[in-house]
């Protein structure tokens, strides 16, 4: 009976009803497509940065990510390669082996990344062929390298161009070498496109003195969270000796810079739903006005006040998550249709977001958490809201009631 | 034995300018089965008195005893339940909960009270069709008119098995024919199942009906007749 009281109340004054379920709506669509837009936008970026080259996830020796020198070079053994293997949410891994070195052509220097890599595992597992622009990919065998874009504009060199490295090789040794240039590689990311340099395995060997060792082993994982669940395991079964980091371990400032954003998404949630419950609040403050009268009757009669709190606090709990399904429902369409079919930005905008490294596409999440957060949130403003009559109906007086 | 019974009961306004003595030491007592009205010019207390005995509002001086209980201490909560299984409310207008039927109206008290659902389902047509509102069961208080409310009213009050019925004014907003119609039915409930009936009326011809008239002024008791 209290129940069918509080729902057939909530649909005595249709219009104050549209009005309150109106705004919940607005205000859930509005931030649910704003949080679901920002989420797609950070899956991108951890995706472009993080994902696709230095993977969700890496193993090196202990420190090695700190110190960032090549005296951390190890041998990926029978027992490393075991554990690798044994590891579920691993699908495959790649060496590297990351030094730094003065790239010099005439009289210009910069100082860059010089990698060891895999060739053919690189081509299958980072796709990094494809971002060849200009020249071509490498071959196990070359002693050639590939730069990135930003080096090659900053050096003012191009394909077939010779490239002197000098560095700091394997314990203690000079490593110096003469390379032609193979290609070209786009990276997205200024950071990278401007100090990256590939070179074979083999030549890399010969250039740093490793001779087999590697720095880094680079994970493939099938996304950003199983990324981190594989670093976890992976440190548990390696030991000591070794760090298995995630991409958020690996990559600080995106992580950074993402929470950051994600501070001013909630910000603006913030200040958005804090308008909306002032909207119900005033909506609430006419009901109970009007609805005095009938109050004090119900308590004249012999209803316990807490039961008629209860039931008021109960309608206006109804009628939000009522509205926030409502939003929902409303929302999920739209983020869909930007998830299967991503919005491309206009010219300028595209290439300043290619500039910051991301990609120039608006791509929705439909992580289920944004949608769950969206529904509690609302639940528990509006039962914060709903506290007011609560409290004002435990104390409400019969005849002063009636007199209205 | 007496239903009610006050002693030098007071309520004294005293937030205005000057100190309202609206109940002003009333001794009175009422019997199971009276038919009572209580009648004074306006502002003489009817209203202030009705409540403190109903449970609703509390005496400033003075005891009142319902059923041999003391009222004027109890606290806030009990009195509530008290009413709920004590006494029967009429009011002057808007008794009713705009959102249920009558049959639902009715009921809601006995539901409050916990009262199975096959002795609600009876007991509230049978009151219903008492009251003359068996065809109207399922219509809202909207689609009633004013005099079919009040008889919906007062079903609910006797829904609860009350000790007795206060009503104040009930037929203040009623045309002369249903308010005729409306007294009938009180006096026919008190002749036929023994409900105690006290209201405060205007309406001389409401007071010609009743058998006991009790006549305030000032918050005193000038007059108290039986006939
Ligand atoms: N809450 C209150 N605060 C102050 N004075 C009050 C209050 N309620 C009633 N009074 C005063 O008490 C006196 C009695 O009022 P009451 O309403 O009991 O009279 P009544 O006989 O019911 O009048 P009416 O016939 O107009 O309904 C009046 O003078 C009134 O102004
Ligand atoms: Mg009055």
């Amino acid at each position: 009976m209290i129940l069918k009281l509080a729902w057939r109340n909530i649909w005595r004054s249709k219009r104050r009803t549209a009005i309150t379920l109106g705004m919940i709506i607005f205000a859930v669509v509005l931030s649910t497509l704003m949080m679901s837009i920002k989420e797609g936008m950070y899956a991108n970026m951890i995706k472009s940065t993080a994902g696709d080259f230095s993977g969700y996830a890496q193993v090196h020796l202990k420190d090695f990510w700190s110190e960032k020198t090549l005296e951390y070079a190890f041998e990926i053994d029978d027992d490393v390669v075991k554990i690798l293997e044994e590891e579920k949410t691993v699908d495959g891994y790649l060496p590297r082996v990351e030094g730094f070195a003065l790239a010099a052509v005439h009289n210009i220097t910069k100082g860059s990344a010089v990698l060891g890599i895999d060739v053919e595992k690189e081509k299958a597992f980072t796709n990094l062929h494809e971002r060849v622009v200009e020249g071509e990919y490498l071959l196990p065998d070359d002693d050639a390298i590939l730069i990135g874009n930003g080096l090659a504009k900053y050096l003012k060199i191009g394909v077939n161009d010779t490239l002197v490295l000098i560095g700091g090789g394997y314990q203690g040794r000079s490593a110096v070498g003469k390379y032609p240039i193979k290609g070209i590689v786009k990276f997205g990311s200024p950071e990278l496109s401007k100090q990256l340099v590939f070179m074979p395995m083999q030549a890399a060997d010969m250039f740093y003195g490793t001779n087999g060792l590697v720095t880094s082993v680079i994970l493939k994982t099938a996304s950003g969270k199983k990324g981190i669940i594989a670093a976890k395991h992976l440190q548990k079964k390696l030991g000591d000796e070794y760090e298995a980091m995630d991409w958020k371990q690996l990559n600080p400032e995106l992580v950074n810079l993402i929470e950051t954003d994600r501070v001013e998404g909630y910000v603006f949630m913030f200040i958005l739903y804090l308008v909306i419950a002032f909207g119900i609040f005033s909506t609430m403050l006419m009901m109970l006005a009007e609805r005095q009268h009938e109050f004090g009757v119900l308590v004249a009669v012999g209803m316990k006040r807490a039961k008629l709190a209860v039931m008021v606090w109960g309608e206006i709990f109804i009628l939000s998550i009522l509205g926030s399904i409502l939003g929902l429902i409303c929302a999920f369409p739209v983020c869909y249709t930007f998830y299967v079919k991503p919005f491309r930005y206009g010219e300028e905008m595209a290439k300043m977001a290619e500039e910051y490294g991301i990609e120039a596409v608006i791509k929705t999440s439909l992580a289920p958490e944004i949608f769950i957060q969206q529904a509690v949130i609302v639940g528990i403003l509006a039962s914060i809201i709903a506290l007011y009559p609560l409290y004002k109906l435990l104390k409400i007086n019969a005849i002063e009631s009636m007199r209205s | 034995m007496s239903v009610i019974e006050t002693k030098n009961l007071s309520k004294i306004y005293d937030e205005g300018p000057i100190r309202v003595h609206a109940v002003n030491e009333v001794t009175l007592n009422i019997e199971e089965g009276e038919f009572t009205a209580v009648v004074g010019p306006s502002g003489s207390g009817k209203t202030t008195l009705l409540n403190i005995v109903g449970g609703l509002d509390r005496p400033t001086k003075g005891s009142v005893k319902v059923d041999g209980v003391e009222l004027s201490t109890m606290n806030e909560s009990n009195l509530i339940k008290f009413r709920l299984e004590n006494i029967g409310f009429v009011f002057q207008s808007y008794n009713l909960i705009p959102v249920l039927t009558a049959k639902e109206n009715t009921e809601f008290i006995m539901l409050l009270q916990g009262a199975p659902e096959k002795e609600r389902q009876e007991r509230v047509m049978q009151l219903l069709h008492e009251v003359g509102i068996g065809e109207q069961a399922d219509k809202r208080p909207s689609e009633m008119s004013g005099g079919q409310q009040q008889r919906v009213a007062v079903a609910r009050a006797l829904a609860s098995r009350p000790k007795f019925v206060l009503a104040d004014e009930p037929t203040a907003n009623l045309d002369s024919k249903s308010a005729e119609n409306l007294l009938d039915l009180m006096l026919m409930l008190n002749k036929e199942e023994q409900v105690t009936f006290i209201f405060s009326t205007h309406d001389q011809r409401v007071i010609d009906r009743a058998r006991r008239v009790i006549t305030l002024e000032d918050g005193k008791i000038v007059k108290d007749e039986q006939r």
